[in-house]
């Protein structure tokens, strides 16, 4: 069966790349003995995916991977197994079993929400209320991104879904599927730039709370967590 | 959850972060309240290589088994945090507590290679510890250097309080409460290294001193103060069942080198290759029990949840219950999905068996290291192995599919001539052949056989038969790694081998080091002031700085890589490794005389190691030449 497990990924751990995060779980999985498959072959793996990569330097509430099991006595016993085994900046947070017909974790995602929290003495002077409104009511948001082609420029607008100030910093809802995944840091940056902001480096932290699929449609979406079509098994 | 000791824009900045966060599975944390020694383990090197050293493993499990005791980690920050630490005057902290290790009671340094000299240096000075052990004051953690490089401590004798000689299980104990009572009654730091130097296998330099001759040899060495032994015997685990073993090693986050469990089978080696340092240090051979080690397996493989597992031992073949061992892991592991891996393994029926049993055969490789190109050589290094052995090997090991071939070499053994360089390419060449001639050519996977032959240069170290010898110089090693290219490039299968060699001038350091005096301190300071650190690494080694620290401090290298004379007085002389000097002056003229002496499972050779009352000395040797087969 095939399970989807949240997680979420605070503290020191946050410096963990991605490609490590995976190494962490493959080995978390033995220690916690959750009866996982395997591919076949002289080097067998873990039939384990990601949805999508964070950062390094980024925290999060809302982190998926699949996993493949031949049998599990429940969704409590798998989250309690891997916490076992994980540290202590990783907690899981639910394992939730998907329908035979669910799409892989990486090819759902469609958007992923984030906050972003300006380190102290290092946030903007103004008050970033006042230039929300313009700022978001542009038709065109460019910026310059390197690509494999050169330098091109991107209209990040249409993949920018909500953008709030709130007390902590920025909140923002924004694309995230394979083909037009937009940096949260890309978005803050033009937003500081609009208001006339000049932040030092590495001024802002970013947490991803959650990753969403898509229940709607391209032109009419319903963001959804990216776990809602799983089911606890009790 | 602990606050590092880097702030998040330095580690934003810094390659590979996670080689300073700590916070890995197994890493022990203790409230430092409750604990009366503060022990920061260090590997003057990389995490990724310092996290592989078992050593390391053994000794920071059993020392936080201690309930008294909080044993941490600690490496050299790589080159990037270095200049950032240095700028910002951070000091270097522990990875667990993230505290600076200055304010630690003891700091110990594992010392694997010669070519880490200046990362102990680099480690001293960003801890902001003094890096003369007579600089350093009542509030300076107690330096103290273990590990094979300390059988000849002279070289970095000034920068460490203690060396450890031998295996660490045995005395930090006894060292430690001794510390503690020193600490409560208020005794001075001297006093306790004076009291602490006559526990035995410990070693400190700083009452000990060397008188020269006026050619720059030793005239004599001896402790300036009364009461302290003129020779330190090193120390040795003699119970292995008993022994502590790290059954919850710490899991690292990013790739390490080695980066799966770790079975120490056996320690020591029965063969006695004069050139093999290691194989006279952990003298006498002493098995690991099997039922144990299969117990240690599940039980680490649980903890860790690796994917991996090892068999270390210095040869894994000559382990009395390899068959036993092997099958239960093929049996559990596979199970497990675990891949099992088998070095140091002699190429025979039962080893090629194993090998085409847990590895794809199409994708890996066999390994031989003949070390000498001609049986002349061979006898003189007393390396084993024959050519026929060699070739009935690689001809079992072809008819088994196996199509690459790694070859191992040494240039510039004692008595080398150039037909014994020539008989590397043609042994590389008869191994090609031998290919063809097993393999049918419709059966032949792409047509190809691959041989990869390597060279890397002789170093004479201490406490081998070869301790006398003279090393070569740098264009004379250059001149026969030519030599070797040259010979292959005339043979008929040329276009099947490839040919690999060492840098050269990082070998005779290597030598001048490994067999220098304490005069060498000196150098050291010098080399790392003009900015000498991991010179282990090919990119950051300066020939040029440690040529110009050399002629600084008025020394030649040529001192050090000469040939000695057989009465001469080593620096390490001092030091009992268990194995006598007699021995190593009567190998060293077998060697000479082209004479091979029989392992330890076949004849006894009286190197003195008996004296340990154990291993493979009191085996009955019938029983033994059994395994031999």
């Amino acid at each position: 069966m095939k399970v989807r497990i949240k997680f979420s990924k605070h503290g020191p751990i946050k410096f963990i790349g991605h490609l490590d995060i995976m190494r962490f779980f493959q080995k978390a999985m033995r220690r916690s003995g959750i009866d996982i498959a395997y591919t076949g072959g002289f080097s067998p793996h873990q039939i384990m995916s990601f949805a999508a990569p964070l950062g390094v330097g980024l925290e999060s509430n809302g982190e998926y991977m699949d996993v493949e099991l031949h049998s599990m006595i429940s969704s409590r016993d798998v989250v309690d197994r891997l916490n076992e085994a994980s540290v202590e900046g990783i907690r899981i947070l639910s394992a939730k079993v998907l329908p035979e017909n669910a799409g892989n974790a990486m090819a759902s995602v469609a958007a992923a929400e984030y906050t972003v929290r300006f380190r102290d003495g290092r946030g903007p002077s103004c008050n970033m209320r006042d230039y929300l409104k313009d700022f978001y009511s542009q038709e065109k948001i460019l910026i310059t991104k390197e690509t494999k082609n050169g330098i091109q420029e991107v209209n990040i607008r249409p993949g920018i879904y909500a953008l709030n100030v709130v007390d902590e910093g920025v909140r923002m809802l924004v694309d995230a599927s394979s083909a037009g995944n937009i940096k949260p840091a890309y978005v803050i940056e033009t937003f500081m730039a609009f208001c006339g902001e000049n932040l030092p480096e590495n001024a802002f932290m970013i947490t991803r709370e959650e990753t969403y699929l898509n229940k709607g449609t391209l032109d009419d979406p319903a963001f959804a967590p990216l776990d809602s079509i799983g089911s606890i098994l009790v | 959850m602990n606050k590092l000791a880097l702030s998040d824009d330095i580690l934003l900045k810094v390659e590979k972060p996670a080689r300073y966060i700590g916070h890995e599975v197994n890493a022990v944390i203790k409230n430092k309240d409750e604990v009366h020694v503060r022990f920061a383990m260090c590997f003057p090197d990389v995490y990724e290589i310092g996290m592989s050293h078992l050593g390391i493993q053994i000794l920071y499990d059993m020392l936080n088994q201690y309930e008294d005791v909080w044993c941490e980690r600690v490496y050299s920050p790589w080159v990037d945090l270095d200049q950032i630490m240095r700028q910002e005057k951070i000091p270097l902290f522990a990875l667990e507590s993230q505290d600076p290790i200055k304010n630690f009671d003891f700091l110990g340094i594992t010392i694997q290679y010669e070519m880490c000299y200046t990362n102990i240096l680099q480690v001293l000075d960003l801890a902001q510890i003094p890096l003369l052990a007579k600089d350093r004051s009542e509030n300076d953690p107690i330096v103290i250097g273990g590990g094979p490089c300390t059988y000849n401590p002279e070289p970095i004798a000034d920068f460490f309080d203690i060396f450890y000689i031998g295996e660490g299980e045995t005395k930090y104990r006894e060292l430690l409460d001794l510390y503690e009572q020193c600490k409560l009654e208020g005794i001075s730091r001297q006093e306790f290294l004076k009291q602490a130097a006559c526990i035995p296998g410990l070693y400190v330099p700083m009452f000990y001193q060397t008188l020269y001759h006026e050619d720059g040899t030793i005239a004599s060495f001896g402790p300036t103060q009364e009461g302290l032994p003129s020779v330190i015997r090193k120390e040795i685990e003699m119970d292995m069942p008993g022994a502590t073993y790290p059954m919850k090693p710490v899991v690292p986050y990013i790739k390490i080198t080695q980066d799966r469990v770790v079975l120490e089978i056996q320690r020591g080696c029965i063969r006695g290759c004069r050139f093999c340092q290691a194989g006279q240090l952990y003298r006498p051979v002493r098995e690991r029990d099997a039922d144990l080690m299969k117990k240690y397996a599940l039980e680490m493989l649980k903890n860790t949840g690796h994917e991996e597992i090892s068999l270390s031992s210095l040869s894994s073949s000559d382990y009395s219950q390899l068959p036993e061992l092997v099958d239960f892991l093929m049996d559990n592991c596979s199970r497990q999905h675990v891949n099992i891996s088998l070095p140091s393994l002699r190429i025979d029926a039962f080893s090629l068996d194993v090998m085409s049993k847990v590895q794809d055969v199409r994708k890996s490789s066999l390994t031989f290291a003949p070390e000498a190109g001609s049986q002349r050589l061979r006898d003189v290094i007393n390396k084993g192995l024959t050519e026929e052995v060699i070739l009935n090997g690689a001809a079992m090991a072809f008819k088994g599919g196996w199509t690459r071939v790694k070859l191992y070499f040494m240039l510039g053994l004692p008595t080398e001539t150039e037909d014994d360089i020539k008989g590397i390419a043609e042994l590389s060449n008869k191994i090609a052949a031998t290919f063809f001639d097993t393999v049918p050519k419709e059966e032949r996977k792409n047509g190809k056989v691959q041989i990869v032959t390597s060279t890397s240069f002789f170093v004479p170290k201490p406490f081998t038969p070869f301790q006398w010898a003279g090393q070569s110089t740098k264009e004379e090693f250059l001149d026969k790694a030519y030599q070797t290219k040259h010979a292959i490039t005339q043979q008929l299968n040329q276009k099947s081998i490839k040919y690999n060699w060492h840098e050269a001038d990082t070998a005779v350091l290597e030598g001048v080091l490994a067999r220098g005096d304490r005069r060498l301190g000196a150098v050291l300071l010098n080399a790392y002031q003009k900015g000498c650190v991991y010179d282990a690494w090919g990119e950051y080694f300066d020939n040029e700085k440690w040529e110009s620290a050399f002629r600084d401090c008025g020394l030649d290298m040529k001192f050090y890589t000469r040939e000695r004379a057989l009465d001469e007085i080593f620096p390490w002389d001092f030091i009992d490794c268990g194995v006598t000097k007699d021995f190593f002056k009567r190998e060293w003229l077998r060697a000479l005389a082209q004479e091979v002496t029989p392992n330890c499972r076949k004849q006894c050779q009286g190197c003195g190691a008996n004296r340990f009352g154990g291993g493979v000395c009191f085996e009955e040797r019938q029983e033994a030449q059994k395994h031999e087969g």
